[in-house]
């Protein structure tokens, strides 16, 4: 019992997660600002941003709404994130093999914070959260389909084991499965899925600031978006984690490889960032058209290849 | 029946940077009709400058709006000139001429960063934005202010560019000229800014003369209206240099027509320069004693369009009467015709394609009574003071 709990809450849990997630926030930040021409934040920014948001801003309520689901969407958003955050980085980081078919538990309490995000967004009663709280449905339900595609590629090429850890076990004994072309598909269409599961341009159109000034987030003030922070951080550490899980060998933390391990993890997130930095922002129209055409196609065709050994 | 819902555009919102309400009444994410609120900003402009000389009116009007604050003084000089039937010099002319173009620059270049920064396309927004910055260094370095540049007065300029800086300003020039080569790339090759422009928020030939839209939004209809052709003033007929259109009227022909302006105003200003280094040096001004009694109008081609001064003058140093017309009072009327039928993400992008500036337009504002809903003065009722103004203004003379 002890240590399922030292598991969730310490390492590699939420706070292992979130202070990496929160570093790898301030790169995100730091590339976005040299690309920009700025000089971008002091290496702590995110902590202050959040400890700020925890402890000296106030908590305004919406006047009109459902006050408890609104306070407690957030902390659903962290207890989901920390959990498939635990199961995803066990796995990946060589601590414990996880059990069969954890795959599949990884792709539900992934999507539980964009789930809790929509909840507090309509339970805030703004209609602008309204309109974000649509959006942000249209756009899982486009992008989800798209993401199982692309698990069900990644156990194709596994020879039908759903259990993460083989996954891992089988990169390192036969090669990484981004070496093959498939592998190349996946991970670009995987890259794109993250992107939209983070919300970041240009599939931020939930949250889309000039438009409906922040969308789902605009009531959330104080602690409750210092929760909503702590999500993001935690999936902005987890999603590459997973992805280099299941294409790219997982990550090694001993000795020389330790470097190779965070290398791979900055090469991934410097792909989100020029991504975020290269596009404007699509609409929510455009966005479903691309994930359920373009993105499902070359998912398919990589399921494809894969089936024939490429 | 789908219930409408109102999503609400201002009063303060991260899309403008000014204060005004936009109500969108929308089914599901569709515009079905708009209302709008504007008189956050109303400064009493014209007030003021009636108990101002005309000399002191310069300053104020150009503070009517922060980003073209030359094309209002422009104006403004050219109805006092209309009035007292004042001719300036060609080098004042020139001079005068260099300082609108280099705004029209500045504020083209503003607006394509602004435009990015509604798209989530923040890159072009600070890229655009560094590349402004060597046209606020040229306004420096010309006039000591990197905005309100206090350049006009009644028969001349302020200022003269002297014949030696001439050869750094074509430098910098140069730099803007190959920066904006490399924005137009990257704006008008870019497949997704062509998916969330082309086809956006259309305005017809026939909705230009309906709604008498001005400047770049006519323009990017096919409407050749430009007062600085039109009705020629400063040196705009002593140079070459064409009115750019286009035909689409959507938001990515506004984007063309005002990227292509750039390099129309930096050819002007290249020629301009040329023509400044065949007058005499210092020779920027015409010793006006006094205005007759009498009226005057002035236009100018501000950046975002005509810009359009009346002043009535009693001989006396202040103006009579002065009234305003920004090109923004116009065209954001346009904007009920361009978001009607379209999403709310089209709809902010079409509001902001025209370059709306509210402070410069808002001339008066109604109040409402907060108990009886009641306006506090309507609009017969401000006829009648403004009447008992005018008796009383005639009663001192």
């Amino acid at each position: 019992m002890a240590e399922q709990l030292f598991y969730f809450l310490i390492y590699p849990g939420l706070l292992f997660a979130a202070v990496i997630g929160a570093f790898l926030s301030w790169y995100d930040r730091k590339i976005t600002a040299w690309v920009q021409f700025r000089k971008g934040p002091p290496l702590f920014q995110p902590f202050y941003d959040f400890f700020k948001l925890l402890l000296v801003k106030e908590t305004i309520l919406p006047k009109h709404g459902s006050k408890g689901v609104f306070l407690a969407a957030p902390i659903f958003a962290v207890f989901g994130a920390s959990i498939a955050g635990v199961f995803i980085l066990l796995p990946v980081m060589g601590i414990e093999t996880g059990f069969k078919g954890d795959i599949i538990v990884i792709f539900y309490l992934l999507t539980i914070p964009s789930l809790t995000y929509i909840i507090g967004a309509l339970a805030s009663g703004n209609p602008l959260a309204a309109l974000g709280g649509s959006r942000e449905m249209k756009l899982i339900l486009s992008y989800e389909l798209t993401f199982i595609l692309v698990l069900a590629g990644i156990i194709q090429k596994a020879g039908m084991t759903i259990s993460f850890s083989e996954i891992i076990s089988l990169q390192t004994l036969n090669g990484v499965f981004a070496g093959s072309l498939s592998g190349i598909i996946l991970f670009i269409v995987f890259i794109f899925c993250i992107q939209a599961k983070l919300a970041l341009v240009p599939f931020d159109a939930p949250e889309a600031e000039t438009e409906i000034s922040e969308g789902i987030m605009i009531e959330y003030s104080g602690t409750p978006y210092a929760m909503i922070k702590l999500t993001k951080y935690i999936m902005f550490f987890i999603l590459p984690a997973f992805l280099i899980g299941l294409l790219w060998g997982g990550l090694n933390f001993e000795g020389i490889n330790i470097l190779w391990s965070i290398l791979k993890i900055l090469f991934v997130v410097l792909l989100l960032t020029l991504i975020r930095n290269t596009n404007p922002r699509v609409k929510i129209k455009q966005a479903i058209r691309y994930f359920i055409v373009w993105m499902n196609l070359l998912a398919i065709i990589a399921i494809v290849l894969s089936y024939f050994g490429l | 029946m789908v219930k409408k819902t109102l999503i609400p555009i201002g009063p303060y919102h991260p899309l403008q940077e000014e204060p005004e309400l936009f109500k969108l009444y929308c089914e599901g994410e569709i515009v079905k009709d708009i209302k709008w609120e504007t008189g956050y900003n109303h400064r009493g402009i014209e007030q003021l400058s009636e108990k101002k000389t005309f000399d002191q009116s310069f300053f104020l009007v150009e503070r009517i709006c922060g980003i073209c604050s030359t094309s209002h003084p422009f104006a403004f000089a050219n109805a006092i000139e209309e009035a007292g039937n004042i001719e300036i010099t060609n080098r004042a002319k020139y001079i005068r001429t260099i300082i609108g173009e280099l705004e029209r620059i500045h504020s083209h270049l503003l607006w394509v960063g602004l435009a990015g920064h509604f798209l989530g396309y923040n890159t072009v927004f600070m890229w655009a934005w560094k590349y402004r910055e060597p046209v606020l260094d040229l306004f420096e370095m010309i006039s000591g202010n990197r905005n309100s540049y206090a350049m006009f007065k009644v028969g001349g300029v302020r200022r003269d560019i002297e014949n030696n800086k001439i050869s750094e300003i074509v430098k910098v020039l140069d730099l803007v000229k190959k920066k904006t080569d490399m924005l137009v790339g990257a704006v008008m090759d870019d497949p997704v800014i062509h998916a969330r422009t082309k086809g956006v928020g259309i305005l017809s030939k026939q909705d230009i003369f309906d709604y008498a839209a001005v400047g770049p939004t006519a323009r990017a209809s096919g409407v050749a209206i430009d007062v600085r052709k039109d009705d020629p003033y400063a040196a705009y007929p002593l140079v070459n240099w064409k009115v750019i259109t286009a035909e689409k009227g959507d938001v990515f022909a506004k984007a063309e027509v005002r990227l292509l302006e750039m390099y129309e105003s930096i050819s002007i200003v290249e020629q301009c320069l040329e023509g400044l280094k065949k007058e005499k040096e210092g020779d920027i001004e015409v010793k006006v004693k006094d205005i007759p009694a009498g009226w005057g109008t002035g236009r100018a081609e501000a950046p975002r369009g005509e810009v359009f001064h009346y002043v009535l003058t009693d001989g006396s140093n202040s103006p009579a009467r002065h009234k305003i017309r920004a090109p923004s009072y116009t065209n954001i009327a346009t904007f009920k015709k361009s978001c009607i039928g379209q999403t709310i993400s089209d709809a902010t992008i079409s509001l902001a394609a025209v370059d709306p500036c509210y402070c410069c337009t808002e001339r008066m504002a109604v109040a409402y009574d907060s108990k009886t809903g009641y306006r506090i003065l309507n609009g017969n009722q401000l006829i009648a003071l403004s009447a008992k103004r005018t008796q009383n203004i005639k009663n001192q003379s």
